[in-house]
This record gives C-alpha cells, sequence and structure tokens, in this order.
C-alpha cells in the first residue's frame, strides 16, 4: 500500500535534481551574459558618446593616423593616442609563438603516452605534464623574465632581451598541459577496437596510430587546441611580464610586443573612470571576448561537422 | 619443417597468471577445408585464434608454448615476420569492427597498407571481396558512406570483406555470427562455403549447428583442454568423449 507513495516522492525527487541541474546550467549562461553585458556597456561609448569620441573613435583606434607614427598606443601622454592594432598584433604574434611551440610538442606527448610508451612510463610522464598546469602564470612568468628569458636572447641572437619569442614560449608552457590533457584523453577514449582491427590488418603500430586513432580522436583533438589557443590569447600574467611591453606596430617576433589582456591589467587600475582611456581599455575587452566567443563558436560547429563525418549520421 | 600445406598447430599451450588458457592443442587445417570450434564460454577458442595471428602479442602477461606452422613455417618465433603473418592469416572478430572511416576506406584499409593504392585495381579487388561476402548488391551504390551506417548484419559482413581484401591463406572467424539474425547468418554461412575453395578457414562458434552445418572437420574446446578433434559427421554421430556428447545434445553443465 505504500508503494504509490514511495512512487510519488522518488519521482519529486528526480524532479527536484533535474530542475536543480536545469537552474545550473542556465545561470553560468546568464553570468556569461551579465558580463558581456556590463563590459559592453562600458565600451558603447566609443561608439555613441560625442565626448569620447572626439579622443577615441572607431578610425582613431584601427585607422593610420600620422605621418611618422600611424599606429600608435600613447594613452597618457599630451596628447593621447589609442590605436589598438599594435595590442592585437602583439597578442597574435605571441600566440602564435605559444601555439606553434605548444601544440606540436603536446600532441606529440599525447600520441606518445597514449599509443606507445608502457604502462608505467605513462603513469610517470602524465602526471609531471599536468603538475606543469598547476604553475601559477605569476610563476611562469616571473620565471620567463629573469631565467629563460636570458637562454632565449641567446640561442635566437636577439637584440632585446624581452620578446614576442620569449613570451611566446612561457605561454607555450602554460598551454602544453592543456593541450595535453584534453588530447591524451581523447586518444584514449578511441575504441581499443579500432586498433585491433588495424592490427589484425597488418598495420604496424605506427600505421594504427596515424592512419586510425589520430583521425578518431580528431574531434576531441580539435576541441583540445582550440583550448589551447583561448588559454594562450586570453593568459595575461605571463605576457605581462615576459614580453617588453612595448606596443610595436610589428610582426618581427625578435621585438618586444604588448598583448591585448596585458594592456588592460596594466592599465585598468590607475585610469580616470569615465575617460576616454577608460573606455577603451572595456572596448578591448569585449573584442577578446567576442574573438574567443565566434573562435569557440566556429570550432564547436567545425567539431560537430567533423565527427558526423567521422562517425557517421547515428 | 614439415612442408604442408595449410596451418598445423601442435601442442599449443598458453598459461596466464599461472593458468592455463590452454593446454597442449593439436590441431591442422588445410586449404579447402573449415575447421569448426566450438566449446562453452571461457574455453579459450578466442584466445586460440588471437594467437594464430599475433595478435595475442598485444596482450600483456601471456605465455605461449608450443610450435605452429603456416605452410611449413613456424609463426612463433619472435623473429618471424609478424605484418606478414597478420596478412595472410585474417581474423574476423565476433563484433563488427568498422573503423570509422567510409565503406570504401575501410575496404581499402588494408591493400593500402600493403602498399596498393590504385583505385582501379582496388575498385576490382572490392568488387569481389563485395560479391564473396554476399554484400556487393547491397552497398555498390554507396561505398562512400561511413561504413557506421551499415545495419549490424552489413558491418559484419563488411569486416568478412575487408578480411578478404588481404587475400588471406587463412581465414580465422571468431563467432562472426553471433550479433545477426537467421538470414545474416545463412549469408555468412554460404559465402564460408564458397570461400573455402580458396584457403583454409577456421570457423569458432558458439552455435553447435552452425559447426554442424558448415565444418569439415570440428573440435571440441574445454577449459583449455582438445577434448574431441574429428571429422564433423564423426564428432556428432558418434562422439568419444562423454563430455563431447553431454555439450552438442545440449546437456551440459
Ligand atoms: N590476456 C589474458 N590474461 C589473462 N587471462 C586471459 C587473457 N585472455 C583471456 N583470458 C582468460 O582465458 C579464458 C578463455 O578466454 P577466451 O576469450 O579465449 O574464451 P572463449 O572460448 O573465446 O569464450 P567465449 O565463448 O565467451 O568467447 C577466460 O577465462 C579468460 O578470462
Ligand atoms: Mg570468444
Amino acid at each position: 500500500m505504500n508503494r504509490p507513495k514511495t512512487m510519488t516522492r522518488s519521482r519529486f525527487a528526480e524532479g527536484a535534481v533535474e530542475w536543480l541541474i536545469r537552474a545550473s546550467a542556465f545561470s553560468a549562461i546568464v553570468g556569461l551574459f551579465l558580463i558581456f553585458i556590463f563590459i559592453g556597456k562600458e565600451a558603447l561609448p566609443i561608439l555613441t558618446s560625442p565626448d569620447v569620441r572626439k579622443e577615441a573613435n572607431i578610425s582613431k583606434l584601427f585607422l593610420p593616423q600620422d605621418q611618422a607614427h600611424p599606429y600608435s598606443w600613447q594613452p597618457v601622454s599630451e596628447i593621447p593616442k589609442y590605436s589598438i592594432l599594435p595590442l592585437f598584433v602583439g597578442t597574435l604574434k605571441m600566440t602564435l609563438v605559444a601555439v606553434l611551440f605548444a601544440i606540436p610538442l603536446a600532441l606529440g606527448a599525447a600520441l606518445f603516452t597514449s599509443e606507445f610508451s608502457p604502462g608505467w612510463l605513462k603513469e610517470f610522464i602524465k602526471p609531471i605534464i599536468e603538475l606543469l598546469a598547476g604553475i601559477p602564470s605569476v610563476v611562469l612568468g616571473f620565471f620567463a623574465l629573469m631565467v629563460m628569458a636570458s637562454y632565449v636572447q641567446e640561442l635566437f641572437g636577439i637584440v632585446y632581451r624581452l620578446n614576442a619569442i620569449n613570451a611566446g614560449i612561457a605561454l607555450g608552457l602554460a598551454v602544453i598541459p592543456i593541450v595535453y590533457t584534453v588530447a591524451d584523453d581523447a586518444l584514449t577514449s578511441v575504441p581499443k577496437s579500432y586498433r585491433e582491427a588495424s592490427m589484425a590488418m597488418g598495420a604496424s603500430p605506427w600505421q594504427t596510430a596515424w592512419r586510425v586513432v589520430f583521425p578518431a580522436a580528431l574531434p576531441g583533438i580539435l576541441a583540445a587546441c582550440v583550448l589551447g589557443f583561448g588559454r594562450a590569447i586570453g593568459e595575461t600574467m605571463i605576457v605581462l611580464m615576459a614580453s617588453g611591453n612595448a606596443a610595436i606596430m610589428s610582426w618581427n617576433l625578435a621585438k618586444p610586443a604588448r598583448s591585448l589582456s596585458a594592456t588592460i591589467a596594466a592599465e585598468l587600475g590607475e585610469v580616470v573612470v569615465g575617460s576616454a582611456h577608460y573606455h577603451v581599455l572595456f572596448f578591448i575587452g569585449i573584442s577578446l571576448f567576442i574573438f574567443t566567443f565566434v573562435l569557440n563558436m566556429f570550432a564547436h560547429w567545425f567539431v560537430a561537422r567533423l565527427q558526423k563525418k567521422v562517425l557517421g549520421t547515428i | 619443417m614439415t612442408g604442408q600445406k595449410g596451418l598445423q598447430i601442435e601442442e599449443l599451450s598458453i598459461r596466464a597468471d599461472g593458468r592455463d588458457l590452454l593446454r597442449s592443442v593439436s590441431l591442422e587445417v588445410r586449404p579447402g577445408e573449415i575447421l569448426g570450434i566450438i566449446g562453452p564460454a571461457g574455453s579459450g577458442k578466442t584466445t586460440l585464434l588471437r594467437c594464430l595471428n599475433r595478435l595475442a602479442d598485444l596482450d600483456e602477461g601471456l605465455r605461449i608454448s608450443g610450435r605452429v606452422f603456416l605452410n611449413g613455417a613456424s609463426i612463433l618465433g619472435r623473429d618471424a615476420d609478424v605484418v606478414g603473418i597478420r596478412r595472410k592469416i585474417g581474423l574476423v572478430f565476433p563484433v563488427p569492427t568498422p573503423l570509422p572511416l567510409s565503406i570504401f576506406d575501410n575496404l581499402a584499409f588494408g591493400p593500402r597498407i600493403g602498399g596498393i593504392t590504385a583505385v582501379e585495381e582496388l575498385r576490382r579487388m572490392m568488387e569481389s571481396s563485395l560479391k564473396s561476402a554476399y554484400l556487393w548488391e547491397e552497398v555498390n551504390d554507396r561505398l562512400n558512406e561511413p561504413a557506421a551506417n551499415l545495419s549490424g548484419g552489413q558491418q559484419q559482413r563488411l569486416c568478412l570483406a575487408r578480411t578478404l581484401m588481404l587475400e588471406p591463406e587463412i581465414l580465422l572467424l571468431d563467432e562472426p555470427c553471433s550479433g545477426l539474425d537467421p538470414i545474416s547468418t545463412a549469408q555468412i554461412e554460404e559465402a564460408l562455403k564458397v570461400l573455402r575453395k580458396d584457403m583454409a578457414i577456421v570457423l569458432v562458434t558458439n552455435n553447435v549447428k552452425q559447426a554442424s552445418r558448415v565444418a569439415d572437420k570440428t573440435a571440441f574446446l574445454l577449459l583449455g583442454e582438445l577434448v574431441e578433434f574429428a571429422p564433423t559427421r564423426e564428432l556428432f554421430t558418434t562422439p568419444r568423449d562423454k563430455r563431447t556428447e553431454d555439450y552438442i545434445t545440449g546437456r551440459f553443465g
């Protein structure tokens, strides 16, 4: 006789749990949306307020200004200059170095530990790489500034001690564990039956890894790369400490560079609230936000397409 | 060197964790024959097949002793050409194992590994393999679709065709019909009866009737021990061992 009662009670509990899960998922979206609104609101005067637009508007931010110095970021000089292109260039070139350095290393390590290394070696390597993720970025930045910079300078024969290569490599150290962990997960979750079917047809371990396991894990591996890219683009402390922070409009990797994120970190603390400079910093923030958001959406779409192509329509 | 065609297994024993998975098993199969292997779960059938095409190399902790000859040449030695052996002794798994590729790429996988890349030649091989596996009619116009889109029975026949692409001398099948409906099962059995002309076939099956239908000779494995090995008709009509009789009449356990 008490069966119906427990039924309703468990159904009620189920409903409550479902509601809770839905609420927590929803709150994440609401949080993201509110952040976007807040940053966007502070960036908006660049487009709307006449006072701000006199000092800083889209054309001043992106187009070349005077002949001698077409792109300068000098927000606190007598006549402030707010060209943010050098910051974009700085961010992109350091991110590029980081990604080119970190992704091949991380993927190579993941392929090695998932396909070729004996079990005990994987148990040794994996925790060490994952430990790298636990190092605070300020420590990595300090290391890059005090120790690594001299070696990098000597190795590449660079004039400036702090430069985009140095910062990029330090950034890469922060990217490696992310890419490695996600890629290793993707590779190890490829079903054993794929490997055995491939080997049973006479493929070597290398051929199996390259022709079967890697393509099967490709969606996860791309997701790993996107995560790594996002981390590199948003990382602040390492580039602030290791890049020299000069806003130079140049793709030369041997020169110092200044990133978007480091600019916000360095300047937002001292800027006059409501000034043109203040709004430009928020504009930089919203640009970063939109850029990573679009990148993620695109990657998501691409990965889903790839998954469908690899695994079929079911 | 025994100089004989086909596969000779002599006193093959496999141990793991101090347990015998196979105990001194001796079997033989020649081109033109189907060897059926029956036995209850855990009797070592899969272990035997995986050992024969050296896939057991992937399992850690197996200790293998005894001799296995393919056309008179030993295949168990450390210095044997493992890749060559796996291509000459093809293995079909109990569950379909299509790779996450198109039907075409699944079939072309083996030949491409072996260096055959010309599309014309691949297509020609594909047509004959798919026809042998009774799958040609169903897939010849959808070779570029993902293999995962096929039904389970079609996938299993695809895996058979994929193994045939290697043009093996020995074909090992591990319960190839375990998840299939009677029609797919009948198609695979038909295929085997024809394929027998070109190769030696070892068919492991849970289904005693299947062995009696298609096998020329049958071996009964029980907990790693080869209880009886005889021509199929003989084994099913006049079993010499009481345990064989109990098993084939379903009175086991
Ligand atoms: N690598 C291994 N290490 C230890 N034991 C193993 C290993 N591989 C198989 N075994 C054991 O060997 C025994 C035989 O297994 P096997 O898979 O060969 O049986 P089978 O006859 O194919 O059974 P089924 O009909 O259920 O497929 C089982 O008890 C299994 O646990
Ligand atoms: Mg088995």
